[in-house]
């Protein structure tokens, strides 16, 4: 199955609503609109001819500099008969960040999606368990959000022998 | 049951289960894991997994360090089987930059990974056998991670957190007692595991604990997302090395073993086999390598691979690559990949978006313990305490993977 493949029988399905298809060093990969992520991810799945059926991962993406459309959620499907992968992207915004869950359609969206909460503060709407994963439960910020920089490595203002360096 | 002459608080009888804390730290479980078990004597009701305890925060750190930078990060994700997470990461750093290797290069690097995938199956099935009560088992084949730690110490100088690669190939070449030892073991390990396997494999004890133990079918591992052994062992043929081959390894033959039941027991049996197929991997490259030249161990990328130190102080173009190189001046291209990598536990993935700075806009590992750890519970259910320890090293889960 070809990229040209899976791209004419999504467009097909879905018109004009999926954008910016690209080929990124071999994998089809475009962008849905938020309130159709289930719809894109359940059609990829039911399809007789594309069966994208493994769910290899969830992450999330901040681009500070695209308001309204801050925060991105990636999906990476893969279908394991013909061995083809696929990426889309939903953007919603850091105001209102609530995307639906996928833990109806993959058990294993459970966690990616509880990590992509704890380090992107993206809701999960409908997720069974959506708490803090690998950070502490009183965290109050999403620490993998542009906006927290790691420490400058060159700051002075610090007492060099209580760091050791 | 109630007894008129006992008067016990009402529901006490019925409430039958108790719940255990087992883990973060418990000898059981290999690392850093909570479990919340609610126990029904000595079964398991229910469990609920905690993961996070050693979380380093490795996607954030990768988002100010320079490429090369993020090698050691990789090294500490798996640390039974370091050089596949390093040598991942540089493969995913090479297409990314469209950099091609010279062929003995890519043998040099299988050989290194499939040595890696081995002593994490040994670590793995070894344990299983500590679990039901083998310690023999797991002390006897010990000596050969020692061997091919002694293997990484000679074509890197160290020898757990290997960071054995460089963007481009390896660091230096290998020795002509690197290339001795590595033939050391391909002779005497099978012979070793020959007999590691007679001791457990058809071994009553063993059985009895194993098979049916934390099974799981084809379609829920696969909904689980299970990767790696955990998935072929429940029937599905996926192996990264055959479905996406990277690093050559479409250049060698051999079988990826399948399971049947999903159980403990087929875990097992298809990690040994693996170690088999890894051995006649191993051997194959090493015929290869003979037939190339040997003093290339690198791709020929000045700008992305460190020049030798006395070009450094002679050449002035190297003296300029290997300044931009250390400051993180290199040129990356803008980009985004999506690069996997067989690792000994399953699919490792690297997503990588690069906007052409110095360090990634962003990087996520995909780890597969982290993503098949919440089938855990469904596992164990109904299992007894001591079938969870065995179904947990049977995953072989790693800490420093799980958390990042």
């Amino acid at each position: 199955m070809t990229n040209e493949q899976v791209k004419s029988r999504l467009i097909e399905k879905f018109g004009e609503a999926l954008t910016d298809f690209e080929e990124s060093y071999g994998m089809l990969s475009f962008h849905a609109p938020k309130e159709m992520n289930l719809k894109v991810l359940q059609f990829l799945y039911d399809d007789e001819a594309l069966e994208f059926r493994f769910l290899t991962d969830i992450t999330g993406v901040h681009y500070p500099a695209q308001p309204g459309a801050e925060l991105a959620v990636v999906y990476h499907l893969q279908n394991l008969r013909t061995r083809t992968r696929l990426r889309f992207k939903v953007f919603t915004s850091v105001a209102d960040p609530k995307v639906f869950t996928a833990t109806r359609l993959y058990e294993s969206a459970n966690w990616m999606e509880r990590e992509t909460y704890d380090f992107f503060g993206i809701d999960f709407v409908g997720h069974p368990n959506l708490i803090r994963i690998l950070n502490v439960d009183e965290m109050d910020y999403f620490p993998m959000r542009k906006e927290f920089p790691l420490e400058d490595q060159t700051r002075i203002d610090k007492d060099d022998e209580m760091f050791g360096r | 049951m109630s007894n008129p002459h006992i008067s016990l608080p009402q529901g006490s009888l019925e409430k039958q289960t108790t719940t255990l804390n087992l883990g973060p730290t418990h000898p059981a479980t290999h690392g850093v894991f909570q479990n919340i078990l609610e126990m029904d004597g000595e079964r398991v009701v229910s469990a609920v997994p905690t993961v996070g305890y050693i979380h380093r925060a490795f996607e954030k750190i990768a988002e100010r360090r320079p490429y090369f930078q993020i090698a050691p990060l990789t090294d500490r994700l798996n640390y039974c089987s370091s050089p596949i997470n390093n040598m991942g990461w540089h493969l995913t750093t090479e297409r990314l930059l469209g950099i091609t290797l010279p062929k003995r290069v890519e043998y040099l690097r299988i050989v290194i990974m499939e040595l890696a995938r081995i002593t994490d199956h040994i670590v793995c099935n070894g344990v299983v056998g500590v679990d039901t009560g083998a310690f023999t088992g797991f002390l006897y084949i010990m000596e050969f991670r020692e061997l091919v730690y002694e293997i990484y110490e000679e074509v890197c100088g160290s020898r757990l957190t290997t960071n054995i690669g460089r963007v481009g190939g390896f660091e230096r070449n290998f020795t002509n007692t690197a290339f001795e030892k590595i033939e050391r073991f391909l002779k005497e390990f099978p012979k070793a595991l020959k007999e590691f396997e007679t001791l457990l494999v058809r071994n009553r004890i063993f059985i009895e604990r194993t098979q049916g133990v934390g099974a799981i079918t084809a379609e829920r591992a696969l909904n689980y997302g299970f990767t790696g052994p955990n998935l072929r062992a429940a029937g599905v043929d996926y192996d990264v090395r055959v479905a996406h081959p990277y690093s050559s390894y479409g250049d060698f033959k051999f079988d990826i073993p399948v399971g049947t039941t999903g159980d403990c027991y087929d875990r097992f049996l298809v990690r040994g086999e693996e170690m088999w197929q890894s051995l006649s991997i191993i051997r194959q490259a090493m015929e290869k390598i003979q037939e190339l030249p040997a003093d290339v161990y690198h791709a020929d990328v000045p700008a992305y691979y460190l020049p030798d130190k006395s070009d450094v102080y002679t050449k002035m173009e190297a003296l300029i690559y290997h300044f931009k190189i250390i400051m993180g001046e290199t040129e990356m291209l803008p980009g985004e990949l999506y690069n996997a990598v067989e690792g000994a536990n399953g699919e490792l993935g690297f997503y990588v978006i690069s906007d052409g700075g110095r360090s990634p806009y962003r990087l996520h590992f995909r780890r597969p313990c982290f993503i098949y750890y919440q089938a855990y519970p469904e596992l164990i259910k109904g299992a007894m305490l001591a079938d969870a320890v065995i179904c947990m090293s049977s995953l072989n889960l790693i800490a420093g993977e799980l958390d990042a």
